[in-house]
């Protein structure tokens, strides 16, 4: 089956900054969830980005059905326009304030003539039900519903003009833990209806673990490594994946492994480290890993990562819990830190 | 030191936001105040601060810190307990620290507020940095390049610095990268077993709070539905918020 | 940040906010009606002038050689004159002329600057850079003194005062709503919009403009007061209205040669512009309060 959207070799860059160095990736056609993971810093957000033409390519090719995004124009970017939509972290800011919510998802649905004007508002009222709202919601303003209604409108918003491929950056980290899970359900409940394919862009392990097929870890703008999310959970192969997952808190004794605590922050992205990036953090560096930059490769089937020691980390090696107890004299400079 | 709140009511008016009974934490203990936004557990954390009235609340009922009633203390006596004996670290560290100051600037002068002089404040401070793995010359730098983790981390080597037996920490990692996140987290269980401090952590992240605390206490609408021990809660809760609060985690573990 | 919790009803909608904001707001308030309230009446005053005072003639060009120079009587309120005018009918008369001023400076400068304030704040680029050098320029001289210039260079008139204020005025209002709209401009919902292939033009005109221009609506009316002195201080030093215009700021001019002996030719039309630029200051800070769709009071 032919994939729907492809990533191959992406580069995006902000002045001298590498926010994605040379990244591919695929999400098949729907129902299906891509997850992306990674933290500040990652280029996660961007990727989603410049899926959706926000932010220029500088190198690599994005395709969608076959045709290259970037060339897109007139009648065939609108139409692209329709078929890839995004919904933002951020549910103070995803809607235009002084604008009535019913308005807002009729403004979409005019933009592309999705239905004739005089049946716009009752199909407004089914998106809103749709997305677990009460229609009646639609007079009024964002400020009067929560963080979680205000992110299902954006999501109503985004689905009403029948996209195929959704973006989802972030959805649910700005919100309450019952909301987060309310918005989680109801995007496994549109996947299924609707047959949705989405890249679920997320820091959060325990979130893509629920709905997404395959998932691709990323460091500093570079794919660490990708693979089906339950064996990638289950037996990671790139050693920041095992800290990743380590790290996850979980409610239950049980389900918690030994933490590895990596030591330092994220790297300052205008200064990136030789050879791997992760390697001043990583707990099972060795020389090799300072000086040469891992390659992408199959370490099993279905499976890919970019790490010297894959193989060893993929058999399950023993990690270190915690990297010592040496101060690194004057630690890099600042990153944007949070999700 | 323990900290203990007693029918404790902060209110707007006519408006109640905190209404808890009982609330204990004791000496080196942590014990965690979960809830949503809304449920009043940042005002309980300025009401423990002394601070409610500056945002126009009314604070009724008793908090004790070692035994000291410190509700109705005068602001100068609370100055000199708020700092040196009860610390507070934020969620967002940007806002702890002004930012046209160098943060060691910002520390040592609340060292020195709390009777150093500058000499002790700038060793206490250097020596409290390297116990949360910092290098004491990240000191000269500006707030704005240093990364949330190490302003997070700054923070809570101005609490060790001030000799703090009481630190409320409110939501201080929820703006953090998950994996700095579990290194402040560790950070703080250290704080407890090597200093003895005692820790109200408060957070809407339940499974944080099953981590890292020893007690929890749960929070809907300005009182506390139902506290314990965490492993007792976590496994056995009693009050349908709680368990919809549990349901609502995500998990690796659940979907295998 | 520490949340204080909202009260449990559904908060309104901004046009019941503002109701309920309105009828409490007067009665905590009572300073900001005073100005809305004078504010009005000024307008009021204006419009009715031929009905209520007393001596419609006295504001055009009779003159009353046996009646110069009166003090203030029950027959003439505010006294005479060096002509002999009634100045009471000649200062309601005035309150036609700088308001209106007013009014025009302050539309042409909008008309001018908000424009050129959008395009610089949503496009960014070279042209936010032309139009910022160009606010630049004409920001680098004194305000006054560029309308003075500008005043003396055209034929004394009204006209050529509003020409020359509106000229020195039009750059506030760019670099305001340039700010605004390069705010606006990057805030997600607009991402939001672009991502769903939401027209140019739409974005513009219906998402950055009516949330860019709150701020101007306030600063409009709180420079109401500030465009009649400055047309004051022109029509005084002679570059604005000519007699037998009753412009308040030329009455003072002419009055003031003979301040020490008859005061009252000065004081009252003195006292109308400071009021009405008062009355319209404390218009502007109730404005400002009152605009706001989400500000909750607490009690």
């Amino acid at each position: 089956m032919a994939a729907l959207l492809e990533i191959a070799g992406l580069e995006v860059r902000f002045g001298p900054v590498r926010a994605v160095d040379g990244v591919s990736l695929e999400v098949a056609p729907g129902p299906f969830g891509l997850g992306l993971v990674g933290e500040s810093g990652s280029g996660k957000t961007t990727i989603g980005r410049a899926v959706l033409r926000l932010v220029p390519a500088a190198a690599g090719q994005i395709r969608f059905d076959g045709a290259d995004v970037a060339g897109l124009r007139g009648r065939g970017l609108r139409e692209y326009r329709r078929s890839v939509q995004i919904v933002f972290q951020d549910p103070d800011n995803t809607l235009d304030p002084r604008m009535r919510i019913g308005a807002a998802i009729a403004e979409a649905l005019a933009a592309h003539d999705v239905v004739p004007r005089r049946l716009a508002g009752e199909r407004v009222r089914e998106l809103l039900s749709e997305t677990g709202l009460d229609p009646g919601f639609a007079s009024r303003y964002p400020h009067q519903l929560s963080g979680g209604q205000r992110q299902r409108v954006a999501i109503a918003r985004a689905l009403s003009v029948q996209p195929r491929l959704l973006v989802l950056d972030e959805p649910t980290s700005a919100l309450d833990v019952r909301a987060q899970a309310r918005i989680l359900e109801l995007i496994g409940r549109l996947r299924a209806e609707r047959r949705l394919a989405y890249l679920l862009i997320t820091h959060n392990l325990a979130v893509v673990s629920e709905l997404c097929e395959q998932t691709a870890v990323l460091y500093l703008g570079r794919l660490a490594e990708s693979g089906p999310t339950a064996e990638l959970l289950a037996a990671p192969a790139h050693p920041y994946t095992s800290a990743l997952r380590s790290a996850v808190p979980e409610v239950t004794a049980s389900a918690r492994g030994t933490r590895i605590v990596l030591h330092g922050e994220p790297p300052d992205a205008t200064r990136p480290p030789s050879g791997c990036v992760f390697h001043p953090r990583c707990p099972i560096a060795i020389g090799r890993c300072r000086t040469e930059v891992p390659a992408l490769r199959a370490v099993a089937p279905g499976r890919q990562a970019a790490c010297h020691r894959a193989e060893e980390v993929l058999a399950g090696a023993p990690m270190p819990t915690r990297l010592g107890t040496a101060i690194v004299p004057g630690e890099t400079g600042a990153t944007d830190a949070g999700p | 030191m323990s900290l203990d709140i007693a029918g404790l009511n902060v209110r707007f008016g006519a408006r109640t936001v905190v209404d808890v009974d009982t609330l204990s934490v004791a000496d080196a203990e942590i014990v965690g105040l979960a809830g949503e936004s809304g449920s009043g557990k940042s005002m309980t954390t300025l009401a423990v601060l002394g601070l409610a009235n500056t945002v126009g609340a009314t604070v009724t009922g008793s908090i004790k810190l070692d035994g000291r009633e410190l509700i109705g203390l005068p602001d100068k006596v609370l100055a000199t307990v708020r700092g040196s004996q009860i610390a507070a670290i934020f969620q967002s560290p940007s806002m702890a620290f002004n930012p046209v100051f160098r943060v060691g600037h910002v520390a040592v002068r609340a060292l020195r507020q709390h009777g150093l002089t500058s000499s002790e404040a700038a060793e206490r401070m250097a020596q409290a940095m390297r116990e949360v793995l910092l290098s004491p010359d990240l000191l000269h730098r500006y707030p704005s390049q240093l990364s949330g983790g190490q302003l997070q981390r700054v923070a809570i080597a101005l609490a060790v610095a001030l000799h703090a037996e009481v630190l409320l920490a409110d939501e201080p990692t929820s703006a953090l990268d998950v994996t700095v996140q579990a290194e402040v987290l560790e950070l703080i269980r250290e704080l407890r077993d090597r200093d003895g401090m005692s820790v109200l952590f408060i957070s809407h992240d339940l499974a944080v709070v099953a981590e890292l605390c020893d007690r929890v206490a749960v929070m809907q609408a300005g009182s506390i539905v139902e506290q314990g021990p965490v492993d007792q809660i976590m496994s056995a809760p009693r009050h349908p918020y709680t368990a919809d609060l549990l349901r609502s985690v995500p998990s690796i573990a659940r979907q295998g | 940040m520490i949340e204080i919790p909202e009260a449990a009803a559904p908060a309104p909608t901004p046009a019941q906010a503002t109701a309920q904001r309105s009828r409490g707001w007067l009665r905590s308030n009572p300073l900001l009606a005073v100005g809305g309230a004078l504010s009005a009446l000024i307008v009021l005053v204006a419009v009715l002038a031929p009905l209520i005072a007393p001596d419609p003639g006295d504001a055009g060009s009779a003159t009353h050689p046996f009646a110069v120079l009166k003090p203030p009587s029950a027959h003439h309120w505010f006294g005479t004159d060096q002509v002999g005018r009634d100045i009471l009918s000649r200062v309601i008369y005035g309150a036609r002329v700088s308001p209106l001023v007013a009014l025009f400076v302050l539309l042409i400068a909008c008309a001018v600057g908000i424009p050129l304030g959008v395009a610089a704040g949503y496009f960014g680029g070279w042209l936010d850079d032309v139009i910022m050098r160009l606010t630049d320029v004409v920001l680098a001289f004194p305000a006054l003194l560029l309308a003075l210039a500008l005043a003396a260079l055209l034929p004394p008139s009204l006209t050529s005062l509003t020409i020359a204020i509106s000229a020195t005025w039009w750059p506030w209002y760019t670099r305001l709503i340039r700010g605004q709209a390069a705010s606006v401009a990057g805030r997600p919902y607009i991402e939001s919009c672009r991502a769903l292939g939401i027209s140019r033009r739409r974005i513009i005109f219906r998402h950055i403009l009516p949330n860019a221009i709150t701020p101007l609506i306030v600063q409009v009316s709180l420079d109401v007061g500030g465009v009649i002195l400055t047309a004051s201080a022109l029509s005084f030093l002679g570059l604005g209205a000519q007699d037998p215009t009753p412009d308040w700021g030329l009455m003072v001019s002419e009055g003031q040669t003979y301040f020490t002996t008859d005061w009252w030719v000065v004081t009252f039309p003195g006292l109308a512009i400071l009021i009405t630029a008062f009355a319209f200051n404390l218009l502007g800070d109730g404005l400002r309060d009152l605009l706001d769709p989400r500000r909750v009071i607490l009690r």
